[in-house]
């Protein structure tokens, strides 16, 4: 802790950290550009001076940059000090020298955060009576504009591309005003997390193309409280909608999940619900009936033997309502047969192994990974992100030695250079993340399993050994037990990527083996009480964090529901136990084969499918019910970290759609 | 009186061979240091002997190599040879007349703090320093002065000299460091400074090729000889240098402290015929403007600083009365602008502004207030408002401009406003030496 005295007010205040961080968090109004709170401190646009003071007797005190001055015990500050505002507002008009006048006209306007903080330091009246420098600007791909006559070099959208999230094909051209952020030549810009830069961007060089073609100003727009239907991360969103039309996607800041990023799929892959092919009316056979007739027909179908087959991309409630309406024994999860293995053998682990779920955030802080059998990129994106994160503890260690802080990250990354902390990847194909691993390791599943229940061997004798193992792949086990029995946060990461119930399990030898080697730290008042799953295993052991990527933003919560798959269904269905089926936006035949699929639906009589878009299982139905997507209603989904989340409609569902949830439960 | 870094350099300025080198003591400093003294030895040494830094900013060297961690592991000298400053040709002389001189400076220093290897890091332009360094260096490798067991002490060192793609800003010294690494070189956040994390992150120390060329004199002869060389506080000589409307251009090597005036009017031989000293840039383009009531002020670090200059380079530019000022500075500022890496707002957006508003003003579109927007464009490019010291220098020549020469700015604005709305044109009064010059 310090005491630190603003403007003569006297705060306690955490010691260690940035002054422009610790004047923010305490809801002080100073303006900034480059800092940005996941990038740190940089000290390049000049615009958060204060003055300081040396001690109680200096009155004259000295300009400085708050971002790049530490938090001390006995700091005193002046944010109010007159040279300090002058310094600001001349700050932003420098910055407004070549800034085009086109708010009117600037996607940016009403949410930019140039235009607030020009307000914020009262620069009103233009003195430069100069040319303005002017830019072309570059085609970087669909989602993304590029403006760059409104850049005011603040560095955030490299630093950001680059620096935090990997990508290579953006960066900083020319010197002087001249300065260019861009790519090489004009083209599709080739990092998953692209689309951060139109939040990054303090005002309107990057925006967002997709809002483009259906733009409305930020104030115009309705907003609800979201959660990204796209992967099983759940990352926190704000939808925002006008006139019944999804408009855009941004991030919205949840500390533990996805913090102030989103992936591009997660942002931009809202199309559909604004989609011809959405389902707009209840129909019956084919032609259109009425809402009461529709619910009507449901309730005569469901009071027969009829099956209901949940969704993982459906919430909680919608899940509960349709296994209310059909009864607990007939209500299948609905997931594939090797999906449903799968997801149990997950949660067998989960419920019964020293292991914890961390949180997005968590893996970021990890100091040695191994992942096995994923692609995280692919599957849980944000997570990837996240990892990417994580690689760089070592360099901040370092940089903690020299005594650089954290945020200070130009320094920390010349000191460390390219210092990594161990990520260890094995998996079948190449990954985004193999550039930032210590080491990558290709093979099938088998021999990615037969890696885990090696590296699990090495860590404790206990687990059972691999005896054929290759030299190289034995060493290689080796290089990884001992990085990770050195870590302090070790983590693993695994999931369904590879529909190999072995690399779960191996997934899980290697956190039981970590667990084991540290008897001795005593048990956090929440680890597991369950029967231990193996000898040896102790009460004291201090749970491994491990995580699980399933496939849907669902999957987690409707295995906790009921863990029977389709198979499961076209059995009951085959030995008559049921003639009517109602489906839930689950499309079949993508959880078995279209033959399989095609001889179960020949069996059922009568076929009910609720969903929000066309697809094949819905153009089968005898009864189709059109609900909304995750714009259009509300729920909660259990994200893979095992966190219940909930999502809020943003707009009514259009036509006679209702919420997933209502037509069961009608 | 001894002039110890120009003493070998000849007549012809035809570089000196290692033979010639080591006739003159060439390499005892050296010899001395690794066989005699403890790395720590030779630091106090140098601290001794208050040698101070002769790259512009004249922060004690012996300090510099002391705040570098004693214990083992990686760690670099780095010359800066990025001469580019617009006026400043001193080290050129001693690179191109007496390398070796360099190299054994180079080489004590890295066996005071510790180091293995060194860089050179060379301005592109001075293709013939490039030539003459490489030969020098690989004499030095092939006498055994480089490479594994210098003078047959456990001592390697190996120098490795990198010719810059040409940019001003790589002679900030951490912009340097980021260009050798094949960074954009842009200035980094200090501290934490080079000596703990430098060069590949590991700990360097970055010194200026006349500094490290007094370092051989010092080991060999010792700081007190050094201290007793100066005329003033501030210890050795330093290489002065005169350029402008004097009658004898030229760069000497003269005692730290040595009166301006003795600079112009005996080596410089005083103004030309016909031209009055009107004032001088002491340092070089990035200090502030002296007059002629300063030429008795000693040239060292600590007088020109009360005098509200600095010593910088030591390279003098003088301005005559027949020299606009205002054309002086905005030559100065369109370098600057020119040269401003683009990191910060108050160097990348405020230099082209003062270059716009000194355009203006020459152009006849001046305006009264324009004045007073110098004043304070050169205060928000000061000192600790930028992130490097480039712009703080380029303010210099202008902010000193405006208080010595203010009237030449005004002579330039339109005496109403309403005859330049007329399009009439504002006959500019002339300079004295203009109206000598036109014969009136």
């Amino acid at each position: 802790m310090a005491k630190i005295t603003l403007d003569g007010q006297v705060y306690d205040v955490d010691a260690g950290e940035n002054l422009l961080k610790t004047c923010l968090s305490l809801g002080l109004d100073l303006p900034y550009f480059c800092w940005h709170p996941a990038l740190g401190s940089v000290g390049a646009c000049r615009q958060c001076a204060v003055v300081q003071y040396k001690d109680a007797s200096d009155s004259k005190g000295r300009l400085v940059m708050a971002c790049m001055t530490p938090v001390t015990d006995g700091l005193r500050a002046e944010l109010e000090a007159p040279e300090a505002r002058e310094f600001r507002a001349s700050v932003i008009e420098f910055l407004m020298t070549s800034h085009p006048h086109d708010c009117p006209v600037c996607e940016e306007g009403g949410e930019c955060h140039l235009q607030d903080m020009t307000v914020m330091t009262g620069h009103t009246v233009r003195h430069y009576r100069g040319r303005k420098r002017t830019h072309r600007n570059q085609y970087l791909g669909p989602f993304l504009n590029h403006e760059m006559n409104r850049c005011i070099a603040c560095y955030r959208c490299v630093r950001y591309y680059r620096d935090y999230a990997g990508g290579q094909d953006l960066d900083v051209f020319a010197i002087r005003n001249d300065v260019y952020f861009g790519r090489f030549e004009d083209g599709v810009l080739e990092n998953e997390f692209s689309g951060n830069l139109a939040e990054v961007c303090p005002t309107g060089v990057f925006t967002d193309k997709t809002f483009s073609a259906h733009y409305v100003r930020k104030w115009d727009l309705r907003y609800a409280p979201s959660v990204c239907a796209h992967c099983a991360v759940g990352c926190n969103t704000s939808p925002g909608e006008r006139l019944g039309v999804l408009r855009r996607i941004i991030n919205r800041y949840h500390g533990e999940v996805n913090g102030y990023f989103l992936c591009d799929r997660g942002r931009f892959g809202y199309g559909f619900v604004n989609g011809e092919e959405r389902i707009r009316q209840p129909s019956l056979r084919g032609e259109p009936v009425s809402i009461e007739a529709a619910v009507a027909h449901l309730a005569g179908l469901a009071s027969g033997r009829t099956i209901g087959i949940g969704s993982p991309r459906a919430s909680l409630e919608a899940n509960f309502a349709l296994r209310a309406l059909v009864g607990a024994e007939n209500f299948y999860a609905g997931l594939s047969r090797a999906e449903a293995e799968l997801v149990a053998a997950i949660l067998d682990v989960l419920r019964r192994w020293p292991i914890r779920l961390p949180t997005v955030r968590e893996v970021e802080r990890a100091d040695a990974v191994l992942v096995l059998g994923e692609d995280a990129t692919s599957t849980a994106p944000r997570l990837a992100l996240a990892l990417r994160q994580a690689v760089r503890n070592q360099a901040l260690e370092l940089a903690q030695e020299l005594k650089i802080p954290g945020w200070l990250d130009a320094a920390v990354r010349e000191a460390a250079q390219g210092a990594k902390s161990p990520l260890f990847l094995a998996s079948p194909a190449a990954t985004r993340l193999d550039e930032v691993a210590e080491a990558v390791y290709r093979g099938a599943p088998e021999d990615i399993a037969r890696l885990g229940f090696a590296v699990a061997h090495c860590l404790s004798p206990e687990a059972p050994g691999v005896p054929d193992l290759a030299g190289e792949d034995a060493r290689l086990a080796e290089t990884i037990a001992a990085a990770l029995a050195s870590a302090r946060r070790p983590l693993i990461v695994s999931g369904t990527g590879c529909q190999s119930l072995e690399i779960i399990q191996a997934a899980a030898n290697v956190a039981l083996a970590l667990a084991k080697r540290n008897p001795e730290r005593s048990a956090p008042a929440d680890a597991p009480d369950q029967s231990p799953p193996s000898a040896g295993l102790t009460e004291t052991m201090k749970p491994v964090d491990l995580c699980y990527l399933v496939p849907e933003c669902n999957t987690l919560g409707l295995a906790l529901m009921d863990g029977r798959s389709v198979g499961d269904v076209f059995a009951a269905v085959q030995e008559g136990a049921a003639d009517t089926v109602v489906v839930l936006e689950n499309d079949l035949y993508r959880r078995a084969d279209a033959v399989a699929v095609d001889h179960f639906l020949g069996q059922v009589k009568h076929l009910a499918v609720i969903e929000h878009t066309f697809n094949a299982t819905a153009e089968q139905a005898e009864l189709l019910l059109p609900s909304g997507t995750f714009a259009e209603t509300e729920g909660t989904l259990v994200s893979l970290e095992g966190r219940a989340q909930r999502f809020y409609s943003v707009m009514p569902p259009a036509g006679e759609a209702r919420d997933n949830w209502r037509w069961p439960a009608a | 009186m001894d002039k110890p870094l120009t003493r070998n350099i000849k007549p012809d300025l035809a570089p000196v061979t290692l033979a010639e080198y080591r006739r003159s003591g060439g390499y005892e400093g050296l010899k001395k240091a690794v066989t005699a003294m403890a790395p720590a030895e030779a630091v106090a040494t140098v601290k001794e002997a208050n040698l101070r830094g002769r790259g512009g900013a004249g922060f004690p060297t012996g300090v510099k190599w002391s705040l570098v961690p004693q214990a083992a592991g990686q760690k670099y000298v780095v010359v800066n040879a990025d001469e580019m400053e617009p006026g400043t040709f001193k080290d050129r002389l001693l690179m191109e007349g007496d390398p070796h001189q360099l190299i054994e400076g180079i080489a004590i220093a890295a066996y005071a703090i510790g180091a293995d290897t060194a860089y050179i890091f060379l301005r592109g332009e001075y293709t013939l320093a490039a030539r003459r360094l490489e030969q020098a260096l690989q004499e030095a490798r092939d006498a055994s002065l480089l490479g594994r067991n210098i003078l047959g002490a456990e001592f390697h060192l190996d120098i490795h000299l990198h010719t810059s793609a040409g940019r001003y800003i790589c002679g900030e010294e951490t912009a340097l460091l980021n260009s050798l690494e094949g960074k954009r070189a842009n200035p980094r956040t200090k501290p934490p400074y080079p000596q703990t994390s430098g060069l590949w992150g590991r700990p360097t120390v970055v010194n200026n090729v006349e500094t490290v060329c007094n370092v051989p004199h010092i080991l060999r002869e010792g700081a007190d000889w050094y201290r007793g060389l100066s005329r003033s506080q501030d210890a050795g000589t330093k290489l002065f240098g005169v350029s402008g409307r004097v009658k004898k251009p030229g760069l000497w090597e003269l005692p730290m402290g040595t009166p301006i005036r003795e600079l112009i009017e005996d080596c410089a031989g005083g103004m030309q015929e016909g031209y009055t000293l009107r004032g001088f840039l002491p340092g070089g383009a990035s200090t502030d403007f002296l007059l002629p009531e300063h030429l008795d002020l000693a040239m060292d670090f600590d007088s020109l600083q009360r005098a509200g200059s600095r010593l910088g380079t030591g390279t003098m530019i003088v301005l005559d009365d027949a020299t606009c000022p205002v054309r002086i500075v905005l030559n100065l500022e369109r370098f600057f602008t020119q040269e401003s890496c683009g990191w910060c707002t108050p160097c990348r957006d405020g230099l082209p502004w003062v270059v716009e508003i000194l355009e203006g003003i020459l152009a006849g579109r001046g305006r009264p207030e324009d004045l007073d927007r110098l004043e304070k464009l050169a205060w928000l490019m000061g000192p600790g408002h930028t992130f490097c010291a480039l712009a703080p220098g380029a303010a210099e020549p202008l902010q000193s401009a405006l208080k010595y020469f203010r009237e030449d700015f005004e002579r330039y604005l339109p005496v109403s406003p309403a005859l330049s709305l007329r399009g009439e044109e504002h006959r500019v009064p002339l300079l004295e030496g203009e109206r000598r010059a036109a014969g009136g």
